[in-house]
């Protein structure tokens, strides 16, 4: 099959079988980044424009590597210094970018929908580096690409993910993704971090840790956004540390061989102890590496060159 | 509009709707701009103009109880004369303005100038409703008796309602003595922080912060429970949810002096309208589900709500075409 898309928004309207498509197309790059000379010419001649409205180090420097490796030509646009305080609009300024023509604009933006908003508006390929507390697909996706190579099936595969899903788009993303591609997803953290009717989406809702650890194969734990105490979300770092960080005695409570996963920047001694995230259980690192695989994958599909 | 006021017209053919008198074919005849006969075949006396509304509903002009007109403040937006002739447009002859311009119409100098530019604009009866607070911050008393004497029919901080308990009792203690009915937007302001839409499934899809139907129930029923304590009038503006329509219905069934208005949008649409981030749902109160539009509809069945009113509301178009959490509410 081919990828149809023109952008890459969201998870929620993919169907499984396009997930798949694009976890088999990163395979092919995955290779690239292992060898000597890590560069291809998929991408020679296209322009690739990272346009970051929030400070980002992680994925707006995978999105480069990724970018570069495929050969394409790669600007970095953080708007937050410039235009942005002349009062430019979103729409202004990435009609101005596409101006210069660019292929491929990446936007992480703190307002949910603005990808959406800026793929009404340009003729661009769109790929969404996270909108708000919306979405983040491409995180999803190397989450499923790191599940996918050590645990190789998802069908029936038990994924805990814990702490402030309300106001995660990584939890979002992998809710649509694990779901669609047949595990099973809990959610696990105080009512106060949890969206209004997240068990329509098709997981299980769990108020203690301990409780939904319980024979998973699967630990993500979700970034505590430390600015978000004395927003009553919970009383104290320290109590919310001791009622649902990640500690070796908890994860045996997990499956043997369980695996513990993180989006990163981890906060250790609150979310995660660092005897944890140092683990074997621990593919935090695995899922950095994968990530530049995979938006590679992704921007090969959506160049128009697959 | 360009009529004369003095012609005299006959309307034909038409069907006429006029609650509990007339609804059905009937010719109506106009003169010196008054309604002189509503009846089957009438006459058209000599010089007439007759207007043919064969096929067409011939209805009394329309009142609007609540519109947002951004005179004087927000002119971009919408001036007096554009909002009176939208209403006019509209079959809305007469409407009350809410008092949200900059400045707040929180004094007679502002309601006499929009009573002024109304009088200037010649279409619509424009009636102003001047605010509850100074500036509308919730503080301080605005002079309400001066503001009645001017011409405002009603008092409001909407948009921006009293979060002080006892404010709002002194609010409605000091209203009765100029026979101004209360009109609250009922939003408790802490539970609604930062939303933008109506708390529920699809927030939670969109990822967008919402605003829980208890955030207006909690306040409908301070509201009533200050109108039983003061014996003032109190109108509830556009009613959202089910719980607000059970506690005004409970409410009048114990002789609490209270009205209630909802608006076309809350009984046609639900929070789904946001999907796809479309900001021309963006409105507050949000668009709720469909539990609430129903109870909407029962309500109007009932008469627990006494009128529709629009919320008229508009915006420059660029800034509905912002981010859903930065684009302004309003619903034109």
């Amino acid at each position: 099959m081919s990828f149809k898309h023109k952008h890459l928004l969201s998870i929620a309207p993919l169907s499984a079988e396009e997930i798949m498509l694009m976890l088999e197309t990163s395979d092919s790059f995955k290779e690239v980044s292992g060898r000597e000379i890590k560069k291809v010419p998929a991408l020679r001649g296209k322009t690739v424009v990272n346009l970051f409205f929030e400070p980002s180090t992680r994925t707006r420097t995978s999105f480069e590597l990724a970018a570069k490796r495929l050969s394409a030509d790669v600007i970095n646009f953080s708007p937050s210094s410039s235009s942005v305080v002349k009062g430019e609009t979103l729409l202004d300024t990435a009609r101005n970018i596409e101006a210069m023509q660019a292929d491929i604009i990446v936007l992480r933006h703190p307002a949910a929908g603005a990808a959406d908003t800026l793929a009404r508006g340009v003729k661009s390929s769109v790929i969404n580096a996270g909108d708000g507390w919306h979405e983040h697909p491409t995180q999803a996706l190397l989450d499923l690409y790191t599940l996918r190579d050590k645990k190789r099936d998802f069908k029936g595969l038990r994924v805990a993910i814990v702490g402030d899903v309300a106001h995660s788009r990584v939890a979002r993303s992998n809710i649509h993704a694990l779901t669609k591609v047949g595990a099973e997803v809990r959610v696990v953290g105080p009512r106060t971090m949890m969206p209004c009717g997240i068990e329509r989406l098709g997981v299980r809702l769990y108020d203690k840790l301990d409780e939904g650890l319980r024979g998973v194969d699967v630990i993500m734990m979700l970034r505590l956004q430390l600015e978000r105490q004395g927003r009553a979300l919970f009383p104290t770092i320290r109590e919310y540390s001791c009622l649902y960080g990640l500690t070796a005695e908890r994860l045996k409570l997990a499956e043997p061989g369980a695996l513990v996963m993180h989006p990163g920047p981890i906060n250790r001694g609150v979310e995660i102890a660092p005897d944890v995230a140092d683990s074997l259980s621990s593919v935090i690192l695995d899922q950095v590496t994968n990530g530049v695989a995979v938006r590679m994958g992704i921007l090969y599909l959506l160049s128009g060159a697959a | 509009m360009n009529q004369s006021p003095n012609q005299t017209i006959l309307i034909t053919g038409g069907t006429v709707v006029d609650p509990g008198r007339v609804n059905g074919p009937a010719d109506v005849l106009i003169d010196g701009g008054k309604i002189t006969a509503v009846g089957p075949k009438l006459k058209a006396p000599a010089g007439a103009k007759v207007v043919d509304a064969t096929g067409r509903a011939v209805l009394p002009g329309f009142i609007d109880l609540h519109v947002h007109f951004r005179e004087p403040g927000f002119e971009y937006k919408e001036t007096i004369q554009s909002g009176a002739a939208a209403a006019v447009a509209g079959g809305f002859t007469s409407v009350c303005c809410m008092p949200n311009t900059s400045p707040v119409n929180d004094n007679q100098s502002i309601t006499e100038f929009i009573l002024d530019k109304a009088r200037a604009a010649g279409t619509a009866n424009v009636f102003p409703i001047g605010a509850i607070t100074k500036g509308s911050e919730g503080k301080e008393l605005a002079e309400i008796g001066d503001l009645r004497r001017a011409g405002c029919v009603a008092i409001s901080d909407d948009g921006l309602p009293v979060m002080n308990s006892l404010v709002m009792r002194r609010a409605m203690e000091y209203a009765i003595a100029f026979d101004v009915p209360v009109v609250d937007h009922c939003e408790d302001l802490h539970l609604s922080e930062g939303g933008c839409m109506n708390e529920g499934l699809v927030s939670t899809q969109l990822g967008l912060p919402g605003v829980p139907a208890a955030a207006e129930d909690v306040m409908v029923a301070r509201n009533l429970a200050l109108a039983e304590l003061t014996g003032a009038r109190l109108h509830l503006a556009h009613l959202s949810t089910a719980g607000s329509v059970r506690m005004v219905r409970d409410a009048k069934a114990r002789g609490i002096k209270v009205t209630a208005e909802a608006c076309p949008h809350h009984f046609m649409l639900t929070e789904e309208a946001c999907c796809g981030y479309n900001t021309h749902a963006k409105m507050n109160p949000p668009l709720r589900t469909w539990a609430d539009v129903q109870a909407i509809k029962e309500g109007l069945r009932d008469g627990t709500i006494d009128v529709i009113a629009t919320d008229h509301a508009p915006h420059a178009m660029q800034e509905k075409q912002q981010e859903f959490a930065a684009a302004p509410n309003g619903i034109v």
